[in-house]
């Protein structure tokens, strides 16, 4: 049970998701799911919710770290087109691996949070894009719709009210680029993940050309306990414009790495040692990614950062999606550095020019630098390359692929240097 | 021109579909899960089946092909019966996952992206699983395998080829 009291708050989105039979309608009920839907659906209008969510202080949970009720409230009412509510499972920013959790172990957690974002945004149609390799989640979610339309949670009038939405999963097909919503967008009207020019953004012109908003998993699962308890409740957890609770994927070389949900503002180096158990080796880590590998990398003189938006953003990199990767001494950074540079190459959908080309300059640079086959001036190469990305391309993926080549050469030139002088003797 | 593959989804298949198709605003947007469909049903996505998936929603090949080729999971080649897609992205690199594809490549005598001679394996390596905490993670068919070793690779492959042997499976 999620406490009312805002100091004794453990857990939001994962309160109920070590209940056994969780993922079933029936014991979900019994643990409190849909508790608070009929008063929402019956007593609550649309502008009220938004107001307590933009009270709440929620900010998305996906990455960007943009304030949801904001974002709810710029789409236009009264456009004669509908409106379309997009759930964003598409999970995959390396080191990220929280939605899956809420969708496999609580899917009627993210359902009841879809039905009373449709409800305020006046959605008839939602759709969850999840990511094509979590066919076990998809299943999982796909049974327990069936379930809510069965108890006429989801359908028409919903709960006896005037309110009707339905629900659709649908898989995309290993893609990264479509977890950048107009990504996503392209992805489910049959294309390519191609990211699309904002603006206008998709709150505005969205799923074909349609209003539309895109919410992450967890961002739409934090929503029923807001508008039970309240904007303000929420807004008590955590710090100042950066409110609640906050799922953090730990992995890399911690002794217990897994979800961990803890109030905004929580330490970094609270997080590692007294909830993942500490490093594998050593105390202090050499490298810390905080929010998915497309952030820049922390090292040891930042590891008390409170964990928020803006104190990671004045560390000089971003909490993201809170995916933290840890390495301790014993990572090889370079190696580290060249399997990154791989994977943005290989995800890049190829649109903009500086992307396309400079993710395979930084990939095939580091791939010589690794083998002990580059030269002194790959250094330049590599600041240079990234350097004309960041910032240059439709979508951020090049300043993803920029951030772990530009923070190798700024916290380690004299790994790279030294693997460089190896080649010269 | 040499003759073509005449293929066909079954009715239960073309059912499902049709339900499918009213789902979204354009029977575009079917596209992706009708060609996780056509995987299924067929194993790999060759040309023909393609076309099948082309006329069945009423679109250009083109349109298809260039949605096949864009996503990583569509296949157009055959694979080997159980596919090994080992995770080597960051987290999964931290915890062993580069000694891992070595071993399995090995034991298997073939190289990354190729198959078995017997037709039983193809080895991969994949982007980020989005299950990092149970790195490395090694996906067979769409199923996760987590904090997998080289002997828990050994006894997969042992196992499988064992009751492939004895006509089970």
């Amino acid at each position: 049970m999620i406490s009312s009291d805002p100091k004794q708050v453990k857990a939001i989105c994962f309160d109920r998701i070590h209940l056994e039979g969780q993922t079933g309608l029936e014991v979900a009920r019994k643990n409190g799911a849909y508790k608070f839907l009929p008063t929402v659906l019956k007593d609550f209008d649309s502008d009220h919710i938004v107001d307590e969510v933009k009270k709440s202080g929620l900010r998305g949970r996906g990455g960007a770290g943009f304030p949801t009720g904001l974002k709810w409230s710029f789409v236009p009412r009264n456009t004669g087109k509908p409106t379309y509510l997009l759930c964003n499972a598409d999970e995959g920013e390396p080191g990220t691996f929280k939605d899956r959790d809420i969708m496999r172990f609580d899917p009627h957690l993210l359902i009841e949070g879809m039905i009373m974002a449709g409800f305020a945004l006046g959605v008839k149609d939602a759709y969850i894009y999840i990511r094509g390799e979590f066919l076990h989640e998809a299943n999982v979610m796909d049974a327990a719709i069936d379930e809510a339309y069965a108890a006429n949670l989801l359908g028409e009038n919903i709960l006896g009210t005037d309110f009707s939405m339905n629900l659709t999963v649908h898989r995309g097909a290993g893609a990264y680029i479509c977890g950048e919503e107009t990504a996503l967008i392209e992805s489910l009207e049959g294309r390519p993940g191609r990211p699309r020019f904002k603006p206008p953004f998709p709150a505005v012109e969205g799923f074909y050309r349609c209003p539309t908003v895109v919410n992450n998993v967890e961002t739409l699962a934090t929503v029923p306990a807001i508008l039970e308890f309240g904007g303000d409740w929420h807004a008590e957890i955590g710090v100042p414009n950066n409110t609640g609770m906050k799922i953090f994927s730990v992995s890399g070389h911690v002794n217990k790495p897994g979800n961990y949900e803890v109030p905004m503002g929580t330490s970094l180096k609270v997080l590692i040692e007294e909830y993942c158990g500490g490093l594998q080796h050593g105390t202090v880590p050499k490298v810390i990614i905080p929010g998915g590998s497309s952030t820049p990398w922390l090292t040891a003189e930042h590891y008390d950062t409170p964990l928020t938006y803006d104190a990671m953003m004045k560390a000089g990199s971003m909490l993201g999606s809170g995916a933290i990767i840890v390495m301790d001494e014993t990572a090889d950074l370079i190696a580290l550095t060249r399997r990154l540079a791989h994977f943005y190459a290989h995800e890049s959908c190829g649109q903009c020019t500086p992307c396309r080309e400079g993710t395979g300059w930084l990939e095939r640079t580091m791939n010589r630098v690794e083998a002990g086959q580059g030269c002194k001036k790959d250094v330049e190469v590599l600041n240079d390359a990234a350097e004309h990305m960041a910032g240059r391309t439709i979508c951020a993926l090049a300043d993803g692929a920029s951030a772990p080549i530009l923070s190798l050469l700024k916290h380690f030139p004299e790994i790279v240097e030294e693997r460089l002088m190896e080649n010269a003797e | 021109m040499s003759e073509v593959e005449q293929v066909h989804f079954t009715e239960q298949r073309l059912a499902e579909i049709d339900a499918l198709v009213k789902k979204y605003p354009s029977a575009r947007s079917a596209l992706l899960p009708v060609l996780h469909m056509a995987q299924e049903d067929f194993g790999y996505l060759p040309m023909h089946v393609q076309q099948l998936v082309a006329d069945t929603l009423g679109l250009r090949l083109m349109i298809v092909r260039e949605v096949v080729t864009f996503y990583t999971m569509f296949r157009e080649h055959e694979t080997g019966k159980y596919r090994l897609e080992v995770c080597t992205n960051a987290g999964c690199m931290l915890n062993g996952a580069d000694e891992l594809v070595q071993h399995i490549t090995k034991s298997l005598g073939i190289n990354v992206g190729e198959t078995t001679s017997d037709g039983m394996f193809t080895v991969t390596e994949v982007e980020c699983a989005g299950a990092c905490a149970g790195a490395p993670v090694v996906q067979i068919n769409n199923e996760y395998h987590e904090k997998v070793d080289a002997s828990y690779m050994d006894a997969f492959i042992t196992k499988v080829s064992s009751s492939e042997e004895g006509g089970q499976v």
